[in-house]
């Protein structure tokens, strides 16, 4: 072979940006492989970007130079029955103020960046390259990668497989097997531009701050999932997350959910007079631990979606901060392992130690459960029912003699066909996946 | 218009498609299933079941997503790899 990297990172996302960033800060030579014509031009997000101090620490004042769309100072989150909803909106002006608490951005305009980010740190972008394999010697180490190209053979101490959901390098590898319909989730997105005025006033946002909707319920048809719908400077970013095995047992199509998303009486006024400018699809690595990977093998680590790192319970989907952590991560180890002249699995184990350390695989060990927990049947369709039921019976009037509470909820629930002993449990399950 | 028919939502996108289909569909595996789930999943609608019961797939639109091969009911009917380096979808305002 004749081209040869120290570190070779398989994907410009955020998980493997960061990975180049820190081992070519390291002192290491390193090759960054992307197959699009771009960073970002096959990757999807809401997005919304949280504990953006993960970036902060690889990129000091990163705001002042990345292409972000707003500050998010609100959160929504907003239960629907076919036509009613209830929604919690929560707002914090300290969020417009460092430490940030999030930001929205355009993944083809954020990842180019943060691409940039690595180049500077001293890596070798190659885009519109693909690889195809793992090169691999007799014993099974990874030694490099072979890519769609004449002569395609390129020699790494390490491989980092940041090659997002589909994997086809930990899979190939054997880290991990096919990927479950029951485990990912597809999103199809809509970016739509509004004018900048009348999407400030519509939100009731000021300057660069911006919000954020997290819908559960019925506007996701009935499939299991939820949607999403982002402000961003001129324009909003929406969409359907739905598991893939619901939406093939319901026989709907991702497109007609959109359509009907966007025609609920809670969403139509918030996108009305908008212009569609991008429609995109893309997979979510929803089951958390479920479906983790071995994260490391003789010579090759696995980052970000391709490792399910990604964080998708309910009211949270966060992914890009998981990403650039666990980049970080394996960059880190990556390197550390040349300085020592190891490179196999034991050596490489220190990527797993760090995680395990910090909060990405905290995170995901705590809440082991509720993956499985939000996709179940009652917390997807019969409880955004019940509280919309509830609030309705509780806000309507009439001439009819007001009941109390207690009552009201005894009849809501009989109406939803919901023993209280049932309640009780979820109650417990749900305690148990979020609350201890 | 807020609301969009899926050809125009697929013209708002970049697609460069590859000479090669990067996705092929082997229509007598096909034959034996009966759930199409395919057809339901695919976000761009890029296959149809025909009134014969076979399945015609196209490639040009495809996003590269992966739901296809994830939703498929009978092993070996999709062959699935990415298209060429820079080929394929590009997203531009996402
Ligand atoms: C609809 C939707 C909404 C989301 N919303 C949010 C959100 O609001 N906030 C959030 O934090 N997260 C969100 N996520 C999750 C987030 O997008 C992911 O967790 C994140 O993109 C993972 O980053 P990554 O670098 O691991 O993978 P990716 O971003 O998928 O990057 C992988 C890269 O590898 C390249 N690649 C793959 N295979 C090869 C190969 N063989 N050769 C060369 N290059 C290759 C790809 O082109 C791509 O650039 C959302 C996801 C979806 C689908
Ligand atoms: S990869 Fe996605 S867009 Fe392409 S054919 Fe399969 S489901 Fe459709
Ligand atoms: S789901 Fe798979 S086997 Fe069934 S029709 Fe579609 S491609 Fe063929």
């Amino acid at each position: 072979m004749s081209v040869s990297f120290d570190v070779v990172v398989v994907g410009a996302g955020p998980a493997g940006s960061a990975a180049a960033m820190v081992a070519a800060r390291a002192g290491r030579t390193v090759l960054l492989i992307e197959r699009g014509a771009y960073p970002g031009a096959k990757n999807v997000s809401g997005a919304a970007f949280y504990a953006p101090q993960v970036l902060e620490a690889l990129v000091p004042r990163f705001w002042d130079s990345a292409p972000l769309e707003r500050v998010l100072t609100r959160r929504a989150i907003c239960f629907t029955s076919p036509s009613s909803s209830l929604t919690v909106d929560f707002k914090n002006a300290g969020w417009a103020e460092r430490p940030y608490n999030a930001f929205t951005l355009l993944r083809p305009r954020f990842d180019r960046w943060l691409a940039e980010q690595a180049v500077a740190a001293g890596a070798t972008l190659l885009c519109e390259t693909v690889v195809d394999e793992l090169i691999r010697d007799g014993s099974g180490a990874v030694r490099g990668v072979r890519v769609r190209r004449p002569d395609g053979d390129i020699e790494a101490g390490v491989v980092v497989a940041a090659d997002g959901v589909n994997s086809f390098l930990a899979k190939q590898a054997g880290l991990r097997g096919e990927l479950d319909s029951h485990d990912v989730s597809l999103g199809v997105k809509e970016v739509i531009g509004l004018d900048r005025s009348t999407l400030e006033e519509r939100f009731n946002l000021s300057g660069d701050e911006g919000m954020t909707y997290e819908f559960l319920g019925s506007v996701s048809g009935g499939v299991s999932g939820g949607a999403f719908l982002y402000t961003n400077r001129e324009s909003l970013s929406l969409g359907v997350i739905v598991q893939v095995s619901s939406l093939a047992e319901r026989r709907v199509r991702p497109q007609d959910l959109l359509e009907g998303f966007k025609a609920h009486p809670a969403v139509a006024p918030l996108v009305r007079g908008g212009r569609l400018i991008e429609y995109s699809a893309h997979m979510v690595p929803e089951a958390g631990v479920r479906m983790m990977p071995r994260l490391y093998g003789d010579g090759l680590l696995v980052a970000g979606d391709a490792a399910g790192l990604c964080f998708a319970v309910g009211l949270y989907l966060e992914g890009i901060n998981y990403a650039i952590a666990s980049g970080w991560a394996a960059g880190e180890a990556a390197a550390a392992a040349l300085d020592r002249g190891r490179t196999d699995a034991q050596a490489l184990a220190a990527y797993q130690s760090r995680l395990e350390q910090g909060f990405v695989l905290k995170d995901f060990r705590r809440y082991r459960s509720a993956p499985r927990f939000v996709m179940s049947e009652r917390l997807q369709n019969v409880y955004p029912g019940l509280l919309t039921g509830l609030a309705e019976q509780v806000l309507r009037s009439g001439p009819e003699p007001k009941r109390k509470l207690i009552s009201v909820a005894r009849a809501e629930l009989a109406r939803a066909g919901l023993p209280m002993s049932q309640l009780v449990r979820d109650l417990v399950d749900g305690g148990r996946a979020f609350a201890w | 218009m807020v609301s969009t028919t899926l050809e125009e939502k697929l013209a708002t996108v970049r697609f460069r498609p590859d000479e090669v289909p990067h996705i092929t569909v082997d229509g007598e595996i096909c034959k034996d299933c009966t759930l199409h789930s395919c057809v339901y999943a695919c976000p761009a609608n890029l296959f149809s079941l025909l009134s014969d019961g076979s399945i015609v797939f196209s490639h040009e639109q495809c996003f590269e997503c992966g739901t296809c091969y994830v939703a498929c009911n009978l092993e070996g009917a999709i062959s699935w790899r990415y298209p060429g380096g820079g080929l394929g979808v590009s997203f531009r305002d996402s």
